[in-house]
């Protein structure tokens, strides 16, 4: 009988500590079938960020370093500068990329390093408890914003994809969800893309994966991986930029 | 073959030090007075085949050390004191991740901007909390430009051999004085790091690199494990001491200070003045055995002055070394108020005549 | 045997590039020496000054307080460090621009000091090198004292220039032949 499905060798065997309907395994999943599939392991390097998913080592069988909070594209940096053959991913939160660390990426971005960077946006600081984050939409309540996101109070919500596909710099730069199976499917034909941008040494490559947060969005896992769909209208999807040409849309 | 003798600035023997120490790796920012250490070294290290790269902030940088680190690399960074306490997270993480590399602070004055003249304002930072938690490091603080070649090429062996950062605590005064250097081949060891460095999980469980302990437990292990190393740093203490056991005061000083001050010392001990010099060229681990031993020496209660460039740090661990056993005096200059040898006999002869001693 | 020397001017003056030259010459000759700047703030004040020390033991401190000798270009110079000048200390000063008659409590200032002056603008610019001036206060000061030959000076000044001002070395040379051609006649 042919083999239809199995684990990842990448994937470790622990049970994953993420809230019901959270999309982080997932991507985890994802992740790992991408590294095996380019045959990644054995020169692969993450970057665990603060947030929920500091704890990627429980997870991803790679070495993995745990970068101070919004740090992850400048350690990224100095491991890619000091060891050019290794294949280095950060995987970071909304928070972490956009907002502590927005400068660390903008300049890793920039310079081109040739790193791979993941961004996981779900609008909210998950671990501390769902707090304004830099891609809270308008009006959304968190638990800084008990009124809801102001643009005259909070400004606007920021849209990195966007951003990063006006740097020269960037080789690639995507955004995505995972809340349908056809997007899941999707979702990796382009994380392997970014990850074969840092093979072929193109430049700094990008994956902006919309996720949910149910809890902190107040909703059960259904209503919340339906919510994507609203956050899609105001975070579009799409590849922003490709240096590889051809046709990527999603 | 002889070796070669060039005319530099201490921030320059610092950055030579470091090639010779075998660094492969710097990451920076620019701010005065340390910036001959990126230029230098953004032209010798590419020679090498090494990598220099000028950050966007020194928080970037000393985060850039930290992955360079983590993969292996003998790394450095350099920076000034407001730098420095940007820095001061990552030093933080560095501890706690284990992960060797040389920091050097040339020290200007503060707090704030400050100003870009000498200052010795750091010490605290440097030697009690370079970062939050528990975390130290080995602070050395050279007082020639032959000396901060040495420390520096040494701190990259030192910094492997603990796994742990280790800080080059300079001033402006070494940092932009020239003076001749002797370029001589030093023995540092190549420390082997294949078992603990990440590069790739190639026929080897992968490894992780981390601090985070949410297991309570865990992290009181963790910290016990850090102090345990902590105190094997002991080894490495230095110092200088003039001094035959007679003496009626002991000056202490470290840095550039210490050159006013040995220069003031020597001159009254020509003079038949009962003094003695006393400069930790470690500043952490501090060697309060030493200090507290020559408290004890004689009979008769000694008095310490300790000169520094700041408003009174190191004094407060001269007096805790010596447990009483002497008087401590704390003779401090503000940052830009550089004190001439001159004046700092003075000080001496001041304290010398409240003791009512003879000359030996 | 230990050197104290300070040499002040004008930013512009080539005091720093002096001083350390000096010093590189010392070194060459193979004594200990110690060049100390002054950078920032002071450079404002008008005057931009260095300290040098000679010596053939170690040198302690690289701060002098009163030093034996002091190199003056200009007027605001003088006045300022002439103070400090040790008692049987010597100076060279730029006749140029430090004018005897100008300086109100000359004699109070100068008690016990030697004072040389040497018209060191002028001199630079008799050599065809008006911006070396600071070579001919060089040239007049190893006149006086000869600490070093001449092949190390041209060692020392060579090194100086580097590749990228090599051109500039026969002007300033000159200059320096100028200044020793000037003290002697003192």
């Amino acid at each position: 009988m042919p083999e239809v499905f199995k684990l990842p060798k990448s994937l470790k065997k622990n049970i994953f500590h993420y809230c019901p309907g959270c999309h982080h395994s997932i991507v985890h999943r994802l992740l790992c079938e991408v590294i095996d599939e380019l045959n990644l392991r054995d020169r692969a390097v993450g970057l665990a960020s603060i947030g929920c998913a500091c704890f990627l080592y429980f997870y991803i069988d790679v070495d993995i370093v745990e970068a101070p909070h919004g740090r992850s594209c400048s350690v990224a940096t100095g491991m890619k500068r000091a060891r050019p053959e290794l294949v280095v991913f950060t995987y970071q939160g909304d928070g972490d990329f956009a907002a502590i660390g927005l400068g660390d990426s903008l300049h890793a971005a920039s310079r081109g390093e040739s790193i791979t960077a993941l961004m996981i946006n779900n609008t909210v600081y998950g671990m501390t408890g769902g707090q304004l984050s830099p891609t809270t939409v308008l009006q959304q309540k968190t638990t800084t914003t008990p009124l809801g996101r102001d643009p005259k109070r909070e400004g606007f919500p920021l849209k990195m994809a966007e951003v990063l596909s006006n740097f020269e710099g960037v080789a690639f730069c995507a955004r995505t969800a995972v809340n349908t199976p056809k997007r899941v499917i999707e979702t990796k034909k382009l994380l392997k893309k970014a990850f074969l941008a840092q093979l072929e040494n193109r430049g700094f490559s990008y994956l902006e994966i919309l996720s949910t947060c149910p809890v902190n969005w107040k909703m059960d896992a259904l209503s919340a991986t339906k919510h994507v769909d609203k956050l899609i209208e105001i975070f579009p999807l799409g590849v922003f930029k490709d240096t590889f040409g051809g046709n990527s849309e999603i | 073959m002889k070796d070669k003798r060039i005319l530099v600035k201490g921030v320059e023997a610092i950055a030579f030090g470091a090639l010779e120490g075998g660094c492969n790796c710097y990451f920076g920012y620019p701010i005065t007075p340390q910036n001959e250490i990126p230029e230098l070294m953004s032209v010798e290290l590419p020679k090498r085949g090494g990598v220099f790269l000028q950050a966007e902030s020194e928080t970037s940088a000393i985060n850039m050390v930290l992955g360079a680190s983590a993969v292996g690399a003998r790394v450095m960074t350099s920076s000034s004191s407001p730098g420095i306490s940007l820095m001061s997270e990552g030093f933080s993480y560095l501890i706690a991740l284990e992960l060797p590399c040389v920091i050097v602070n040339v020290m200007r004055g503060g707090p704030g901007l400050g100003g870009i003249e000498a200052s010795q304002g750091d010490y605290f930072q440097a030697v009690k909390a370079p970062g939050h938690g528990d975390g130290k490091f080995l602070v050395f603080a050279p007082y020639s430009c032959d000396e901060a070649y040495e420390l520096t090429a040494k701190a990259f062996e030192l910094a492997d051999k603990y796994r742990n950062p280790v800080m080059i605590l300079s001033d402006a005064i070494l940092g932009q004085m020239k003076e001749p250097l002797t370029l001589k081949p030093l023995k540092i060891k190549r420390i082997k790091k294949d078992d603990w460095i990440l590069n790739g999980a190639k026929d080897r469980p992968a490894r992780v690199i981390k601090s985070l302990f949410l297991d309570s437990a865990e992290l009181a292990e963790r910290n016990r494990k850090l102090k345990k190393k902590y105190q094997m740093m002991e080894k490495e203490i230095r110092y200088e001491k003039i001094f035959e056991g007679n003496e009626d005061i002991i000056v202490v000083s470290f840095g550039s200070m210490a050159r006013l001050c040995k220069e003031a010392v020597l001159n009254l001990r020509e003079k038949g003045y009962p003094v003695g010099f006393f400069r930790p060229i470690t500043l952490y681990p501090f060697p309060r055995f030493t200090l507290f031993k020559l408290a004890e020496a004689s009979q008769r209660k000694k008095r310490f002055m300790v000169f520094e460039l700041n408003c009174g740090q190191m004094v407060e661990d001269v007096a805790s070394s010596i447990c009483g056993r002497g008087d401590t005096y704390s003779v401090f200059y503000p940052p830009s108020i550089l004190p001439f040898p001159e004046d700092i006999e003075k000080e001496i002869k001041k304290c010398l005549k409240y003791s009512n001693s003879p000359k030996v | 045997m230990r050197f104290e020397i300070i040499l002040s001017g004008f930013g512009g003056q080539g005091v720093l590039f002096a001083g350390n030259l000096l010093a590189l010459a010392g070194m060459y000759r193979g004594y200990q020496v110690s060049f100390l700047p002054v950078y920032g703030p002071e450079m404002r004040g008008g005057t931009c000054h260095c300290t040098v020390v000679i010596s053939d033991k170690d040198i302690a401190s690289p701060l002098v307080k009163e030093p034996g000798y002091l190199i003056i270009l200009n007027l605001p110079s003088f006045l300022k460090f002439i103070p400090r000048l040790k008692k049987g200390g010597v100076a060279l000063v730029n006749e140029d621009l430090v004018k005897r008659d100008e300086i109100e409590n000359y004699e109070e200032l100068t008690h016990h000091k030697r004072v040389i002056y040497v018209p060191f603008s002028s001199l630079a610019e008799e050599a065809g090198a008006p911006l070396a001036l600071n070579l001919c206060a060089l040239g007049a000061f190893n006149g006086l004292l000869k600490l070093f030959s001449e092949d190390v000076f041209v060692r020392a000044l060579k090194e100086m220039l580097g590749k990228s001002k090599a051109h500039l070395f026969e002007a300033n040379f000159r200059a320096y032949l100028k200044g020793i051609e000037a003290i002697n006649k003192v």
